[in-house]
């Protein structure tokens, strides 16, 4: 009787097999294994797609490498980065990027804020104007390119027609210089102006009520409401929105190549355009990586600050 | 944060029940509310509803000037040429059953690959559990002209290039970081506890999942099933650099290559662009409960 009582201290799981300690070992263990299991097959996807081809691109982005001439890539080091850091062209197509990005977005962020505004003051038909006015934002981006092209046509577009109609002059939208990247923006506000409203309006609903009630009792105006109970409260959503948009604006591409391909001229290349335009028509495969690359690091500064608020807004 | 429409519907009266503040001319600043929404509501809706008429017009109303917004003769000719070509199907119709199989397919994987994932970021202590999510994100936001740079050599080195089976893999890589962020806010929301009480009656954890946790999921997994179908579903950029043959080529790139020719039907245009958004807009009011989560990659929720 003795001898048994070291036996059990030195070896408990074996003793004890059906008490709580053994399963709970094990399942411990074997959580481990069901989160790689679950985790690494979507993760190694990602790698392949995604983590890969960045790097390749990485890599192609320090070579004369061509798609078209193959034959080996010879190291040209930094002169790629160099090259399209220090272009002219290249400059003017940032600068036709963020003409377009800050319009479009400051242009949906206001109309989104002032439709979701409107719509939350109504007590009746909230549902079906919601649903309307969402429509726009489920069009594909070739559908809503199309469509505006069509009605923006010169000739025998309606919106000349109508302007026509009210006696005004035609207006060649998509064929001068300025109007182009004009009508750009506005059929990209007229797709996602939906978007902004639509997290404007989760925002404004939320607001609770007692804060007006609040407010009201001290006879507060209405614009000082607004500014120091609604906006305040909506802000931090709508910021993630604001970011959000802006991020898929830097990225635009299906807008232009249907809508201008990015004429007339070059008034409507964006970055993004001309990415395209240096690898698949010029096959300058290094240069066009070097350029992706730079535009990956500015996605990923947007992203990161969008990722920042939006951690914010959740720990709050 | 109530964040779904019907929520929006239901909240009811705001601040109805405090006119006695309300000092003057609450009557006409409501009515001129109205009139500013409808007008806004006519503007948003107006080249919807004109590409309805379009799909519809005889194609002389079609080049009308000046436009005909009522007196013309319907037609549904158009959506004939749509489906039918002259001896048999049009190549417009092939390229929409592309977009069944590939958007379908690559929707089934994607869910496949990010459901189980989504809930082992939930359920388990992750190492750098907020680094890998934020990680799986921001592949999700890159932007596509340039990915496609590399990913285009890297289909023709696997001969990849023109094939469903190389739109499928693309558009899988895509959707899994919705779908993990998506669905991990669903998961959050069912209690752990299920599942240890699962546990403790002595099923593994593995059935737990199974026979608890993800009959419970279904719906939210419905729901960002069908986001992930309309993103392949209305993707352009890869369709258009990936693929190039008829029998390939999903349904954007094919409606896009409608008005490369010197002389457009718009009529046509206008027909297939009804046809190919007609699904979407169903599928979305499916699931208008979570259009805020959908719309911001899972991102945002209440």
């Amino acid at each position: 009787m003795s001898d048994s009582v070291p036996l059990t201290t030195d070896h408990p799981g074996q003793v004890a097999s059906a008490t709580p300690p053994a399963p709970g070992r094990s399942r411990r263990l074997s959580d481990r294994g069901l989160s790689v299991a679950f985790i690494s097959p979507a993760l190694l996807l990602l790698l392949a797609m995604s983590v890969f081809p960045l790097l390749w691109a990485l890599y192609l982005s320090f070579t004369d490498y061509s798609a078209t001439r193959g034959g080996s890539a010879h190291f040209v080091w930094f002169e790629n980065y160099t090259a399209i850091l220090t272009s002219a062209q290249v400059h003017l197509r940032a600068l036709t990027t963020l003409i377009y990005v800050v319009g479009a977005v400051a242009l949906q962020t206001v109309l989104g804020f002032a439709i979701a505004y409107l719509i939350s003051r109504r007590t009746h038909g909230r549902g079906l104007l919601t649903t309307l006015f969402l429509v726009p934002m489920m069009l594909s981006q070739v559908v809503v390119g199309l469509f505006w092209k069509f009605m923006l046509d010169a000739q025998f577009g309606v919106i000349n027609s109508m302007l026509g109609s009210l006696g005004l002059g035609q207006v060649e939208w998509l064929t001068r210089q300025r109007t182009a990247l004009i009508s750009l923006i506005v059929v990209d506000t007229w797709q996602w102006t939906p978007f902004i409203m639509l997290i404007a309006l989760a925002g404004l609903t939320a607001v609770p009520k007692y804060l007006y009630e609040a407010a009201s009792i001290d006879r507060a105006s209405e614009w000082f409401r607004f500014r120091t109970i609604t906006l305040p409260l909506v802000w931090p959503l709508l910021l993630i929105a604001v970011l959000f948009r802006a991020i898929e604006a830097f990225r635009l591409f299906d807008l232009v190549y249907i809508l201008t391909s990015g004429g007339p001229g070059v008034s409507t290349e964006t970055l993004s355009f001309h990415v395209y335009k240096v690898a698949f028509l010029g096959f300058n495969t290094g240069t066009a990586s070097a350029y992706g690359i730079l535009m990956v690091l500015v996605v990923i500064v947007l992203t990161q600050l969008y990722l920042r608020y939006l951690n914010k807004l959740k720990e709050d | 944060m109530g964040v779904s429409v019907d929520e929006a519907v239901s909240t009811g009266p705001v601040r109805d029940h405090t006119p006695p503040t309300r000092r003057f001319g609450g009557r006409g600043r409501s009515v001129l509310e109205i009139a500013l929404l409808t007008v806004l509501a006519v503007v948003m809706l107006f080249p919807v509803l004109w590409m309805i008429e379009t799909s519809i017009k005889e194609n002389r109303d079609v080049y009308a000037i000046p436009a005909k917004f009522f007196d013309f003769t319907v037609t549904l000719d158009h959506f004939k040429d749509v489906f039918v070509a002259s001896g048999g199907r049009s190549a417009l119709s092939v390229s929409f059953l592309n977009s069944v199989v590939v958007a379908g397919v690559s929707t089934a994987l994607a869910t496949v690959l990010g459901v189980p994932a989504a809930w082992a970021y939930s359920r388990f202590a992750v190492k750098a559990k907020k680094d890998q999510l934020f990680f799986i994100l921001s592949t999700r936001f890159m932007p596509p002209v340039v990915v496609v740079i590399p990913i285009f050599l890297m289909y023709r080195q696997f001969g990849l290039i023109d094939t469903k089976l190389g739109l499928i893999l693309i558009y899988t890589a895509f959707n899994v970081p919705f779908t993990i962020w998506m669905m991990k806010g669903f998961v959050d929301e069912v209690p752990a506890e299920y599942e240890d009480a699962a546990m403790l009656d002595g099923y593994t954890r593995l059935q737990a999942f199974w026979r608890f946790t993800l009959p419970l999921l279904l719906p939210g997994i419905a729901a960002t099933a069908v986001f992930a179908l309309i993103f392949s579903w209305n993707e352009f950029v890869f369709a258009i650099f990936l693929t190039s043959s008829d029998d390939v080529r999903t349904a954007p790139p094919a409606i896009a290559g409608l008005i490369g020719g010197t002389t457009v039907d718009w009529g046509l245009v206008a027909a297939a662009s009804v046809v190919f958004a007609l699904p979407v807009l169903v599928f979305a009011y499916l699931v208008r409960k979570h259009l805020v989560a959908g719309v911001t990659l899972g991102a945002v929720r209440r």
